[in-house]
């Protein structure tokens, strides 16, 4: 419907959203008080429980394109689909979370809209009429506001910033099945080669993340931090010393040339905090940092710091937690 | 084959960055320039491909001001063939769309068979520009790529994308466009052989009229930088290790409710 707040929708690819999706709902809400807050799911396989979900999370309608060459995810076949079907609802924003392929597509779309695109916003205000977003740059030593031309504005939202939507139980969302035209795709798959499981959530996702650097001494010692990752449900993050020194794979790499982060706590241990590591977690709500070095410059933006030796302090705080938590 | 590289020259990032007095752009004074880290991949990829096929030509491309020479002459000493430097004033607000708009007309009047960014650009973080200069193509595009191997005959090239949970492996028909993630490869430095050389190589200016580009507004615009806000002071728990953890928890849980 004109006017709407779209929310491209994030799944697991098993037909449920992923979680961040009450986030973006959530905002999406919250800005677009009175206009109708809508999901556009673009998916190969919806499930029941994954409508229900979403209209939950506030979604008055889900415009679900539901067809096999959804999957595997390729812009060039997203693109046309959805641009499809802006051009006749005429929403007036489209927020998606940031993800990899959320990042691209919403960068595709923005083009074949002639659109702008605030990637990796972290707030929004409305300022008469207008909305503007924030979003950290310059290895997040600054902000920049940004703001639109016209309509529809578009947005990725940094996952764990934004307050998610409390579930509205038996809310629902009507749902629509538009019809798309389903562009042929030139790229092909040809193999998908999982990560290794480590049991532990996905770094981007997670709500506590513990992350090791050069203080680690060598790639045997992470497991001191996955023993803690463990009994907090964290993921486990290394800097880009530990990353470049072949430590950890790189995409555990949090910081300005890996992943930006926002958990609700971080707990750096052994990593002394330049530029291009806050770059990437600068936004955690809570920083803790452990670092034998009383002037490493973590110490500078950590809310909670202990100058000690990791090999000590990171077992100790694992059997703390672990009978605060069994508690 | 002819490879295209997209590059932007970005404030170094351990350089200090302050707003500048329209409150809308740095102050560029004193900082250092750097290669964006993310594009010295793409580069290296490129050079790569190149010497691996034993022929072909390489040619970095810069949108910016003056000063963007000097990042397209390094790109020079790594090894590219020549440069494009897009350089009018009409693109001094330009957002991720209309920079992907003068890049994708260059792209059409160079016709390479692969045109490369990095990921992103670690000054703006946008990182958009490669998807939708692939959409201004009607090319294929695969972002944040590990790993790529161009087939014999140049038709297709296979890449790895990174995704969450893993590597997508994809073949793309040529033309096409790929963005690269940290983990391609390690950049090379730059010889003294290559340095000298690079002082004899063409960077071709380009302006919007040459590339058949009217000026429009951007979509998005800057309102205003701002700084941080002041994170409240942190608290260093002093004491024994046992005792410090032991606070460091009681802390985290009672104080800041974060576990």
């Amino acid at each position: 419907m004109p006017g709407a707040y779209w929310c491209m929708v994030e799944d697991d690819r098993q037909g449920l959203p992923k979680k961040v999706m009450a986030e973006v709902l959530g905002e999406a809400s919250r800005l677009g008080a009175g206009a109708s807050v809508e999901a556009v799911w673009v998916t190969d396989r919806a499930t029941p429980e994954g409508l229900k979900q979403l209209g939950e999370w506030g979604a008055k309608r889900v415009w679900l394109l539901e067809n096999a060459a959804f999957a595997p995810y390729r812009a060039e076949v997203w693109t046309p689909a959805v641009a499809e079907l802006a051009a006749k609802e005429s929403p007036q924003a489209i927020f998606a979370p940031v993800t990899t392929r959320q990042r691209e597509f919403m960068a595709r779309l923005a083009a074949r809209l002639g659109a702008g695109l605030s990637a990796d916003s972290t707030a929004f205000t409305a300022e008469g009429g207008k909305l503007v977003a924030t979003r950290p740059v310059y290895a997040g030593k600054l902000l920049s506001k940004m703001t639109w031309a016209k309509t529809p504005w578009m947005a990725t939202l940094r996952p764990n910033v934004f307050r998610p939507a409390d579930a509205q139980a038996g809310a629902t969302a009507a749902v629509e099945k538009p019809a798309v035209t389903i562009s042929g795709e030139s790229m092909k798959l040809v193999e998908r080669r999982q990560d290794a499981a480590t049991g532990l959530p996905e770094l981007a996702e997670a709500e506590i993340v513990v992350s090791g650097g050069r203080g680690l001494k060598g790639p045997e010692n992470f497991v001191i931090l996955e023993e803690l990752a463990k009994v907090i449900g964290a993921a486990v993050g290394a800097s880009r010393a530990a990353v470049d020194a072949g430590w950890r794979p790189h995409r555990f790499q949090i910081g300005q040339t890996g992943r930006t982060i926002s958990p609700k706590l971080y707990l750096g241990f052994g990593i002394s905090g330049a530029i291009q590591h806050l770059a990437g977690m600068r936004t955690s709500k809570v920083i803790c940092a452990i670092n034998k070095d009383p002037e490493a410059p973590i110490f500078k933006i950590a809310d909670y710091g202990i100058v000690g030796d990791l090999f000590e302090v990171a077992p100790l705080l694992t059997q703390e937690f672990k009978h605060l938590l069994e508690k | 084959m002819k490879i295209l590289v997209m590059i932007k020259q970005v404030p170094d990032t351990a350089t200090q960055v302050k707003i500048g007095a329209d409150g809308r752009v740095i102050d560029t004074a004193g900082i250092t320039w750097i290669v964006s880290p993310y594009d010295e991949f793409a580069l290296e990829e490129a050079l790569r491909i190149k010497e691996k096929r034993g022929q072909g030509e390489v040619v970095a491309v810069s949108l910016g001001p003056e000063r963007g020479k000097e990042a397209l002459r390094s790109c020079l000493a790594m090894g590219a063939d020549r440069a494009v430097h897009l350089k009018d004033p009409v693109w001094d607000a330009a957002d991720t769309l209309a920079t992907a708009r003068a890049l994708a007309a260059v792209i059409k009047q160079e016709a390479p068979a692969l045109a490369l960014f990095g990921r992103q650009a670690i000054d703006d973080d946008m990182g958009a520009v490669a998807a939708q200069v692939a959409e201004l193509l009607g090319w294929p595009c695969a972002s944040w790529i590990m790993e790529e191997a161009v087939d014999a005959d140049a038709k297709h090239i296979r890449v790895g994308r990174q995704m969450e949970g893993g590597l997508e492996i994809f073949d793309l028909p040529l033309p096409a466009v790929a963005s690269a993630q940290k983990g391609l490869n390690e950049p090379r430095y730059p010889t003294l052989k290559g340095i000298m050389g690079a002082k004899k190589k063409e960077i071709k200016e380009v302006k919007a009229v040459d590339v058949g580009i009217a000026p429009e507004p951007p979509a998005l615009s800057v309102v205003k930088l701002e700084s941080l806000p002041p994170r409240p002071p942190g608290r260093i728990i002093q004491g024994e290790a046992a005792e410090a953890v032991k606070e460091l928890v009681r802390a985290l849980r009672e104080d800041a409710k974060a576990i």
